[in-house]
């Protein structure tokens, strides 16, 4: 009985099998084809920089596609010590550390209020908030700088928060991200139930407790979907500090990657540069494998709300 | 009951405090100085700028650079969500509906899913530095290496007036697609298996398939994809100022608006002619936004 089965089931699979073969044809090919070249194109130039990470000088400006005779390790020590990558990358980590936690603990707080409390100038408030994802942030650049600026004028706190400081930049970053994290923890918050808060409540818990140990903890797969894209967005960002920090010891990680890209030619340290990139490029793929179901769900929850 | 709303009010004003002030200072006072900034002549030196009205706007409408910048946005905001989405769409219903039996996904889906996924994790000025890289003119670029091997002339990707635009475009399409592959399967994912079915039964092919199921179906993840991939064109700046040669050429050939403001703002101390340019490119966003919102109104398909 049991070989019967098994051999049933055997043929039914070569069967699916060769099913498949046959509907698959020329199309479906193509289809194989198609997938492989888009991969492709996405794979070879980042192969590539890898390649040209452990390349000498001459090699690098070589044949694009030849191999390194032999792998110059020494290439990644200076882009990290002279060309200061671990410099800029340690200044992205603190950063993006405080800006994202300022981010999410601010952010969540306002949408909560936002989303279970009516009170007047609620829905004023809101749609303050999300006017901002509208606006070009190129609108704002000048004034920023010069608002900024003027925070290192303030008493006590100035010298902390003003031009070249990366708290500055972290306050900046916060306030830059509360359009998107509010509008959509708002609408998070909205969806969760009330009679577990309420109970909460008649226990005598307060509303800020209601708030951390109870619909925080609730809201938590819309809270990983924000922090995830306020990171990438965070981590990635080019346009604010390069604005903010002229300072070359506060630099951030995608600012001396450009640097090094741009700075005049001649005696430019090439195979540094391949190196730096492979810096930032190789910690992104890595993470990125390991959370990939997470990263795409969430970035794509942020968009589609 | 009095102290109970005392403490509802303090808790509500406690947690909309930081939030609030911090939006108020860095967000909206930057947007609204910058409508007045515009119609001065502000360059930084003197304490209170001069109004000037419209001047800046004048001057604007005559400057080559500008009208350049323009142009170079209005095509990205066609031609980028255009190609984007047309590449993804297939892709994604390659992808999920696309496998031989016409309803289920072709084997290695996931793989293909989390490589094309990939450049969307990626920093666009690492993008930029990448493909400056990929693109380099001589025999040690990645592309122009074969293509002289084979004989072909060198390709200027970045160097030739002419050519240089598409490159800008090609590594916005290269980075884009990938998110948009995923977006378009999620949406898929959402549509009832036995539609498919039913359709092949009644004998429908895989173009018939895409055109008259897949692509109604998704219209409205279409839409939203359209309206962020026209921010995105618009908003270009990282890509242009890294990669191409002097920040927007050759020739003016790829500047956007971005570009220009910063320029204007931070390397010609034009703050009132930056913000100007700025407050275009407002109108521009709204206008899009509006736009879009508008075309796209469409009867939504419910199952």
């Amino acid at each position: 009985m049991t070989t019967m089965i098994s051999w049933t089931v055997a043929t039914s699979r070569r069967l699916a099998r060769q099913e498949r073969r046959r509907r698959l044809g020329p199309l479906g090919v193509l289809t194989h084809v198609a997938l492989l070249v888009w991969s492709l194109l996405v794979i070879v130039p980042i192969l590539w920089t890898f390649l040209a990470s452990v390349k000498s000088e001459d090699e690098i400006f070589g044949d694009a596609w030849s191999l390194p005779a032999t792998l110059h390790w020494d290439n990644f020590a200076r882009a990290w010590e002279q060309a200061h990558i671990g410099q800029y990358m340690l200044n992205s980590v603190i950063v993006v550390s405080f800006s994202t936690f300022g981010t999410m603990l601010i952010g969540s707080m306002a949408a909560y209020v936002l989303a279970r409390y009516p009170f007047r100038g609620n829905r004023a408030i809101y749609l303050l908030f999300v006017s901002g994802l509208a606006f070009p942030v190129y609108l704002a650049l000048t004034p920023l700088f010069f608002v900024v600026q003027n925070m290192g004028n303030v008493p006590l706190i100035g010298p902390f928060i003003g031009l070249n400081t990366h708290a500055g930049l972290v306050l900046v970053y916060i306030a830059y991200s509360m359009p998107f994290t509010v509008f959509f923890l708002s609408a998070f918050f909205r969806t969760l139930p009330t009679a577990v808060g309420e109970a909460a409540m008649v226990d005598g818990a307060s509303h800020t407790r209601v708030f951390f140990q109870i619909m925080l903890p609730m809201a938590k797969p819309g809270i990983i979907s924000i922090t995830i894209f306020n990171i990438l967005g965070q981590w990635n960002q080019y346009q604010l500090p390069l604005v903010l920090l002229q300072e070359r010891d506060k630099w951030v990680l995608t600012m001396g990657i450009a640097d090094i890209s741009t700075a005049a030619g001649y005696d430019q340290d090439w195979s540094a540069l391949f190196a730096a990139l492979t810096l930032a490029i190789l910690p992104m793929l890595v993470v990125y494998t390991v959370f990939q179901r997470q990263i795409q769900s969430g970035l794509t929850s942020g968009a589609l709300k | 009951m009095i102290f109970n709303r005392y403490r509802r009010g303090l808790f509500i004003t406690s947690f909309l405090a930081a939030p609030v002030i911090l939006y108020l200072v860095y967000v909206i006072s930057p947007y609204i100085q910058a409508f007045y900034i515009a119609m001065t002549d502000w360059r930084g030196v003197t304490a209170t700028p001069t109004f000037i009205g419209l001047d800046n706007f004048k001057r604007l409408f005559s400057d080559g650079t500008f009208w350049k910048a323009v142009t170079h946005n209005g095509a990205l905001l066609v031609l980028l969500p255009l190609i984007t989405i047309v590449i993804a769409l297939f892709f994604a219903f390659l992808l999920n509906v696309g496998g031989a039996q016409g309803t289920s996904g072709i084997r290695g889906s996931k793989f293909y899913r989390v490589v094309f996924f990939f450049p969307q994790v990626l920093a666009v000025a690492v993008v930029a530095v990448l493909f400056q890289q990929v693109f380099r003119p001589d025999g040690s670029g990645m592309l122009n290496g074969p293509l002289m091997a084979l004989g072909v002339r060198p390709i200027g990707f970045l160097s030739d007036p002419d050519v240089a635009f598409w490159s800008v475009l090609g590594v916005m399409v290269w980075q884009a697609v990938g998110f948009y592959v995923v977006l378009f399967s999620a949406g898929l994912a959402s549509i009832p298996r036995d539609m498919f079915e039913a359709a092949q039964i009644d004998g429908a092919g895989r173009v018939s398939l895409f055109f008259r199921i897949t692509l109604p179906l998704l219209w409205d993840t279409v839409q939203v994809a359209w309206v962020y991939l026209g921010i995105l064109a618009l908003d270009v700046f990282a890509i242009v100022w890294v990669m191409t040669d002097q920040h927007g050429g050759p020739d003016w050939s790829t500047t956007v608006m971005a570009a220009e403001i910063y320029r204007n703002a931070f390397q010609y101390f034009r703050f009132g002619y930056a913000s100007a340019l700025g407050v275009i490119m407002f109108f521009f966003t709204v206008g899009f936004a509006i736009l879009s919102l508008r075309l796209s109104r469409r009867e939504r398909i419910e199952y």
